[in-house]
Formats: structure tokens, sequence, C-alpha cells
């Protein structure tokens, strides 16, 4: 009904424009029909030139005021400052350009409205000043690149020797995901797709020993500030391991392994406690309130309220159910993650489970 | 000299007109006005569709709860009781941007523009082959209705997203649209690229050989440099996604391995092995990048032929702007890459296409400073074809700006895919290419059908359009930076997200106005054609050839011999020394007018 409505609303918005502009068309003095912009309509589009800026502005600030608390809250991984840093950087310039830029071009729109007895400068060419906002964004843009450059490659360079890092694979599959660890000797048993059978849902190669520890899971739980690499595995189509929270994100090829690496600094805990985030969770909440007084009037369950937990999501379009294609990431203390880690069963018990029944 | 030789042959022979009847008059016409019209017509009917899906699928997105009967009304079996089902909802997505980035946006607008001005300001009595050109036009008009057909295929039309990327495009066993709907949007696909190589072939040939005496390289207007240097990326690009089309097509029927590896899906393992997805990203992304630029360039080929001569002026910097496109189309075959920052390609290669893309910017910052200069102490005319220019301009620079996040490997990590992504590019690319068609049709609108366009409808239609689309788009950066996810059928599956909702009502709210203000462009159009008031020759006072030629259009363009070019197309309000008008009373000088007496010519 809403729609009908709003269909109908919109289509009387069109007659009325459509009016409005028989009328105006109606008010003309009939002897300029040229459809050519005259004087009036210089001087009326020129100040509507300078309203649009105005407007942009406008929304521009409504939407820093407005969408503030939409920016994810201050990364939960080692690497993630840095990233925020050169987010922040590349923001200020760009908004710092974007408002001299635009209201340069909507002003000169506005002041240099034609008029009949205004004459144009025939002004062709300077070679200095198109030297000089040509050298401009040159520097800028070397500072910007060289800077970003550096962050890649520390983010990029994945050193399985350097420190102690936990290797984790993160498997994926049309629309769920599995964590596996590698278990005591912290190597990954070999697998592919081939070995699929039965509980052997990974295709984990039986004949490796190096997988026969190795645990997997459906929860990614990860212990804070410990360096963590991902290997990462897809079983059908692209699938991408975005995990926002952590500034981080990889796609998962079939046939390929994919790597991305960081270090949690935050536990779950931490976030949740954070301003931020009990401020966020409060507003989301307040939402699902006012939704499920109205889903209970219409006869359905109410929804439950909503408790903040890091999420890892797909990111690459991978079929019907892509939207709803997530796994929960806990980060945690060293001895929570140790027990928990010891409640999950090994390869090799999974499989002894499987034979012995 | 042999330029000079076919012309001198063209103005020979332009006495014997063949007798035409309806069918090579009006259908199979080798008249590069009327096959300009062909292409400008489908482009729109194919964009009317494009659109109608993008607003289906914004309703899905503002109200996912929601039963709308529209959903059971055109979707079928894919819209049951009002719901839409989440592959059509991909599906909506996919043939989405197929339409509006080939269908209208590349054939569409590059299409008509370069068929109906390159002949005509070059001073060309039509292209160099009008048979090719009507054989591009019918090949991209059988793409069309092969991808319009495509929708009714019993699995659904093609799914996996406008990129298409293997394995899902693949594999009907992984969405239901990569069945026969698949199938179809290749052959499409490939029509489509046979199309748009002849065309481009064309132009190329056209623009080097057919200029009339005196039209140098450096006195062509930027618009026929934009046409011609798209052209070319054209040629290069393309013809690489016909064989990454081939090799999919490949993949899916004849059991090859190119993109497909080690597979279980659907409960079995597939045979194929050694093949890489990341291949085919490559290949697509080497046509994939270059067609921005392909979709973009005509376009600012167009906002400076009408921002100056509606400026009253020059436009800024001609040698420069020449050399920005240039070092766009250059710079465009080799950035593909920031496409795939983290697809598993080497971070080495990350690097390289980081340094490369930012390079981009620098040239595309040239254009837009000189296009801000171009205005300032202009006298303007803001007609609504400036109006669409500047808005280009606009929407150029807010969409190029956020480009520079992007382009950055390190900054793409978490963005990517987001729909910080769908702000950008549609700003950038589909906003800003559309203003560029919408600028180009009311400008040379009195030139395709000697009628002119009412100014106020087109008014109307920018300012709407104008806020609309900022509104639709400027909002959805915010909720991209919130690692919101792009081609989610529905977001009520993470709360986390719960609080864009109303964003993204608001998002849909203006989606539905500025479609609503298109209509206002389509009823100015139509009625134009029938009703408008009748065009003089020259209508914006404008110095290009193209506006020599008579109101009726007349086949080879010029009644009797075709006229010679003696000075740039720029020369708007220029004076002579003691101020006055190079020809007295008169703002601008024709390119086919002699120097004046004592007039020095500009050193181009």
């Amino acid at each position: 009904m809403t729609v009908f409505l709003t269909i109908v609303v919109l289509a009387l918005i069109g007659i009325s424009l459509w009016q409005m502009s028989k009328i105006l068309k109606l008010s003309q003095v009939k002897s300029d029909n040229s459809q050519v912009a005259n004087d009036k309509d210089n001087n009326l589009q020129g100040k509507l030139m300078l309203a649009f800026v105005i407007f942009m502005y406008l929304l521009t600030i409504y939407c820093f005021v407005q969408y503030h608390s939409f920016f994810l809250p201050e990364s939960a991984s080692a690497h993630g400052v840095d990233y925020d840093r050169l987010m922040i950087i590349s923001m200020v310039l760009i908004f710092v350009v974007q408002f001299i830029t635009q209201g340069l071009l909507h002003f000169f729109a506005y002041t240099y409205r034609g008029k009949k007895e205004n004459k144009a400068l025939f002004f062709a060419d300077n070679d200095k000043l198109e030297f000089i906002w040509t050298i401009i964004p040159v520097i800028v843009l070397a500072g910007l690149i060289i800077y970003g450059l550096f962050t890649w490659t520390d983010i990029m360079n994945i050193d399985e020797e350097e420190g102690d890092p936990l290797i984790v694979e993160l498997y994926a599959y049309q629309f769920d995901w599995r964590a596996r660890y590698a278990g005591q000797d912290n190597v990954l048993g070999k697998a592919n797709v081939r070995f699929i059978e039965g509980v052997n849902t990974l295709g984990v190669d039986v004949s490796d020993s190096y997988g026969m520890d190795d645990k997997i899971t459906n929860e990614l739980h990860l212990p804070v500030n410990r360096k963590v690499i991902f290997k990462m595995r897809s079983q059908d189509v692209l699938h991408s391991a975005y995990m926002p929270f952590f500034r981080a994100q990889m796609n998962v090829v079939p046939g390929m392994i994919t790597e991305f690496s960081y270090t949690p600094t935050m536990t779950s805990e931490e976030m949740k406690n954070s301003d931020f985030m009990v401020e966020k969770v409060a507003t989301i909440n307040k939402i699902r309130k006012k939704k499920s007084k109205k889903l209970v009037a219409a006869g359905d369950e109410a929804l439950e309220t909503y408790e903040f937990e890091y999420y890892l999501l797909c990111n690459k379009i991978c079929g019907a159910s892509h939207y709803n294609m997530q796994m929960k990431i806990v980060v945690e203390s060293e001895e929570e993650y140790n027990t928990w880690l010891k409640t999950q069963q090994t390869f090799k018990d999974q499989l002894s489970a499987q034979a012995s029944n | 000299m042999s330029a000079i030789a076919t012309v001198d042959g063209h103005e020979e022979d332009h006495g014997h007109h063949h007798k035409e009847t309806f069918i090579t008059k009006y259908i199979f016409s080798q008249d590069h006005k009327m096959i300009s019209k062909q292409y400008l017509v489908t482009g729109l009917i194919m964009g009317i569709i494009g659109i109608a899906m993008s607003i289906l699928f914004r309703l899905q997105l503002a109200w996912p709860d929601h039963k709308f009967t529209i959903f059971e009304v055109l979707l079928g079996k894919f819209g049951t009781d009002g719901v839409m089902d989440p592959s059509m909802y991909l599906a909506l997505v996919t043939i989405h941007g197929t339409i509006m980035v080939f269908f209208v946006l590349t054939a569409g607008l590059s299409g008509t523009f370069s068929n109906l001005l390159i002949p005509l300001q070059i001073g060309a009595r039509d292209m160099a082959s009008g048979f090719l050109n009507m054989i591009s036009y019918w090949l991209f008009f059988l793409s069309s209705v092969i991808m319009v057909l495509s929708l009714f295929a019993e699995a659904g039309p093609a799914s996996a997203g406008w990129t298409i990327y293997p394995p899902l495009s693949a594999l009907p066993q992984a969405i239901g649209g990569s069945g026969t709907g698949m199938t179809l949007w290749l052959v499409s696909m490939a029509i489509f690229i046979a199309s748009s190589l002849l065309g481009s072939l064309n132009y190329v040939v056209t623009v080097i050989n057919l200029r009339t005496k005196g039209m140098s390289m450096t006195r062509m207007p930027l618009t026929i440099w934009a046409f011609f240097v798209t052209a070319i990326i054209g040629i290069v690009s393309f013809p690489v996604l016909l064989s990454a089309a081939l090799l999919l097509i490949m993949d899916r029927g004849f059991g090859t391995s190119f993109y497909l590896s080690d597979i279980y899906i659907a409960g079995e393992v597939l045979h194929n092995q050694g093949g890489s997805p990341v291949l085919f990203e490559h290949l697509f992304w080497f046509l994939g990048h270059p067609e921005v630029y392909i979709v973009l360039l005509p376009a600012l080929g167009i906002t400076s032929e009408i921002i100056a001569t509606n400026s009253r002026k020059p436009i800024f910097g001609y040698r420069a702007m020449v050399a920005s496109i240039l070092a766009i189309a250059f710079l465009s075959t080799i950035v593909w890459g920031h496409h795939m920052f983290i697809s598993g390609m080497n971070p080495f290669l990350g690097s390289v296409f980081t340094f490369t893309t930012l390079l981009i910017a620098i040239p595309s910052a040239v254009k837009s400073f000189n296009y801000i200069t171009t205005l300032w102490k202009g006298n303007l005319q803001l007609n609504p074809a400036m109006l669409f220019s500047i808005g280009l301009v606009s929407t150029f620079i807010t969409g190029g700006l956020t480009g520079i996040i992007l382009g950055d490997s390190t900054l793409d990590i978490n963005v990517h895919d987001t729909y910080f992504v769908v702000a950008h590019f549609h700003l950038v690319m589909g906003i800003s290419a559309l203003y560029g068609l919408f600028a180009g049709v009311y400008h040379w609108f009195p030139k395709m059908y000697g009628k002119m366009m009412n100014k106020n409808l087109g008014y109307i239609h920018f300012w709407v359009t104008a806020v609309g689309a900022y509104g639709v788009f400027f909002p959805m950066h915010f909720i991209g930076m919130a690692g919101l996810p792009r081609r989610y059928y529905t977001n009520s599956y993470f709360p986390y997200f719960d609080d864009l909702s109303d964003t993204n009502v608001l998002i849909t709210v203006f989606a539905l106005i500025t479609a609503a203000a298109q209509l206002v462009f389509l009823y100015n159009f139509i009625v134009s054609i029938f009703y408008g008031k009748k065009a003089v020759q020259n209508p914006w006072s404008s110095n290009t050839m193209e506006w020599t030629t008579p109101v009726e259009h007349i086949h080879g363009n010029w009644p009797g011999a075709i006229p010679h070019v003696y000075r740039w197309p720029y020369d708007y309000s220029k004076t002579n020394e003691d101020g006055e008008y190079v020809i007295a009373g008169q703002d601008y000088v024709s390119q086919i007018t002699p120097l004046q007496d004592g007039e020095e010519e500009m050193h181009h």
C-alpha cells in the first residue's frame, strides 16, 4: 500500500512539474520561443547553481553529523592503526579538494552567468597555471602513493618464521565458513576437495600425519595480541573473507590458497564495552524493539536483542544466499582461547567417531 | 594527400542521390545521421530497462520485508507473493550493470555521438564505410535483443554480477542463472563486441582519412579527439574480453579448465584441474577498466565542446586537454589490477597497480581544473546542455576523489566490494557519463531532429536529477564505510547493519524521484521530435562544422562542396587589438571562416 501511495505521490509530483512547466511556458513572452537560454534563464539557473553547491555542502555536513556513527570503530588489529591513519589523511585531503573545486565550479557558474551586454574573456592558455595544477597533484599523490605502498608492503608481507604466528585455515563454501586450526604442530595437513568424504567435509588428506591433530570449527576464536596467518581455501566458487573490524579482507579462490595475516589487539569483551559499541548497540536495539512491536502486532516473533560479536562475512558474490554467509569471530585471552580449543575435536577423533558408527 | 583526394572525389559525386525506399532510409540505412539516431533510440530503450531494474532492487533493499505486487507482476515466479527471489535480486543487479555499462553508456553514448559528430565535425560526407557502420548498428541491435531475451530464461538470467567471475558464472549448479541465462549473456556480449569493433575501426579510419582540407589534428574539436581515442582503446581492449568470454564458453560447454580447478559442488567433485579464476579477472579487467574510460571519455569530449560553446570562451588549455585524453587512454590500459588488489594476486603487482592508478588522477585533475578555468570570466549561456556539462564536472570530481581511496591498495582492503565502491563508480562513470549523454542530446537534438527541445522541461530534468543523483550516491559512501557489502539481497541478517536501514530507505526514495525525472526527459524527447519548435541552423552560435550544414538532413551532409577549415574550433569572443570582436557584432567565428585582415591565428 505504501508503495502504491509512493508511486501515486511521485506521479502527482511529475504531473505538477509538468503543469508548472506549462505555466512557465505560457507565461513567457511569445516572441522568445527559441528554446535557447536568455538572460532571464541565465540569471535563474546561475542562482540555482549557487544554491546547488550550498545544498552539496549541507548534504556533506548532514551526512557527517547524521552518519558518523556508521564509521567503523577503532581498529581491532595492529596494522589497522596505520590503515586508519592513512584513511583519515586521504579523507581530509579529499574533502579539502572537494570543498574548493565544487565551490569554484558552481561559484563561477553563478558569477559569470550570461548577460547580453557581457563579453567573455578570450583566455585560451596559460602555461604557468597549467604547470602549477599539474605539479600539485603530482607531489600530493607521490606522497600518498609512497605512504600507501609502505603500509601495503607491511600488511602483505606474511612471514611464517617471524614470531610465533597461529596458523588457521579459513574454508569457504556455499554458504558457510569453517575454520581449521593447525593443532599442536601448528602445521596444517594437506587438503584437496577430492578427499571430501563423509565427515571429512574439508577434504583433509587422511594420509598426511600433520592433518590428524587439526581441529575444524564453525567459530573463529583468536587469542589477543598473537599474530594469526589465515590460509584460505574455497570449495566451490569465489568468496571473500571480509573482517571489517580488523581491516582485513582477502578473496577465497578455488584452486589456490590465499593468505592474509593480522594481529588482533582488542578482545571481543573490550570491543563490546567500548563507548562506541555500547552506544551503537543501544541504537540498534532501539530500532529492533520498534520493529519487534510491529512484528508482534502482526503475529510474528519478536527480534532478539542484539549483542555485538565480531564477524566474518562473505564479500564476493557467490550465489543466492551470499547475503547470509557469516561466521562469528571471538577474540579472547590466551587462556580462554586454549580452554576453548581443548573442547574442540581433532580431525583424528572425528574420523574414528565416524568409523565406530 | 590521400585524405584530400578522397574528399575531392566525394565532392564530385555528391550530386547523384540514390533513390531511397523506406527500408534503406529508416531501417537498413547507411547514413551516419540515421544510424546515430538508431543508436540513440535503442540505447534509450535499454536505459529504460536498466533503470527500471535498479528501481526494483532498490525497493527490495529499502523494504526487504515488504511484499510488492509489482515484483509478482514483473518477475513472475521469481516474485511469488510479492517476495523477490534472492537469485533474482542478483540477476537484476547483474543485468542492470551489463545494460547500463555496455548497452547504454558504450553503445548508446559513444555509438550515437561518434556516428553523428565524427563526419559532421571533421567535414566528411559520411563514415569511411557506411556499410560496416550499418552492420555495426544491427549487430548491436541483435545483441540487445538477445540480452533482453535472456531475461526470460527458465532458470533466470545471468546472475553472477556484471563481472561474471567464474566459477559462479561457469557452473549452473552454483546458481540457476549460470545456465541458459549465462549462455545468452555470453552470446549477446560476443555479438556486442563485434559490433563495437566494427564501429571503432570505422571511427578511427574516418578521423584519420576523411578530414576536410585545413582540418589538421590540432584543429579538431575535443569531441572528435575523445571519440577517436575512445575508439582506439576499444580496439585494444574489447578483443581481450572476447577471448575471456570464449575461454569461459569452453569451460562451460567443452569441459576445459581455463578458470576452474579443485571444485566440489552439489555433492560431487568436478574433473577440472589447473585453471584459475584469477586469470579470468585479469582478462576481464583488461577490458573492464579501459571500458570505464570508453564510457567516460566521450562524455568528457562532449562536455568540453558544450562548455566552451556556452561559456562563449575557448576551452582552456586545448593542448593540455588533448594530452590528458591521451594520457588517460594510455594509463587506462595499465591499471586494471586495482580491481584485484585482494584477489589473491601477488601483492607486488598490487603496488605497481596502485602506482599507475594514482597517476591517472593527474590528467583527470588537469581536466577538471581546465573546465573550471573555462567557466572563469565567461559569459555563460546556461542551456540545459550546459547545466548537464557542469553537473558532469561536479560528479566527475566527487566520484574521482573517492577513487584516490579505492586506488590505494591499502585502503582498498576494507572498502573493497562495499557500497563505497558502488557510490564511487556510479558517480564517476555512471552519473557522469549519463550527464554527458543528456548534455549531448540537449545540445545536438536540433542537429539530429531539426527541432528544439523544450528548455524548461530540460531545466526541471536537470535539477531533479542533480539533487536526486547526489541524494542517492552521497549517503551511499557512508554505508560503505560502515562495511556494508554490495550485492546483498537484504542486510537484515546482520543486526549490526540495522541502523543503516533508514539510509537505505532515503536512497531508494531519491532513486524513485530521480527515475521519475527521467520521464520528463523522455516526454520532452518524444514530443519535441514531433512538435518541437523548428530549429535554426546554428542555435547555439557554435563554431564547429556541423552547424554549417542545412537543418534538413541530406545525404552527404553539405549541399555543395565541403567547406574548408581555417582555424581551430574555439574562437569564441576573440577580439582584435581594439577590443572589437573579430567579426563585428558576433562573438564566435566558425571554423570555416578564413582569417580576417590583421587577425593572428592561435598556435594550434
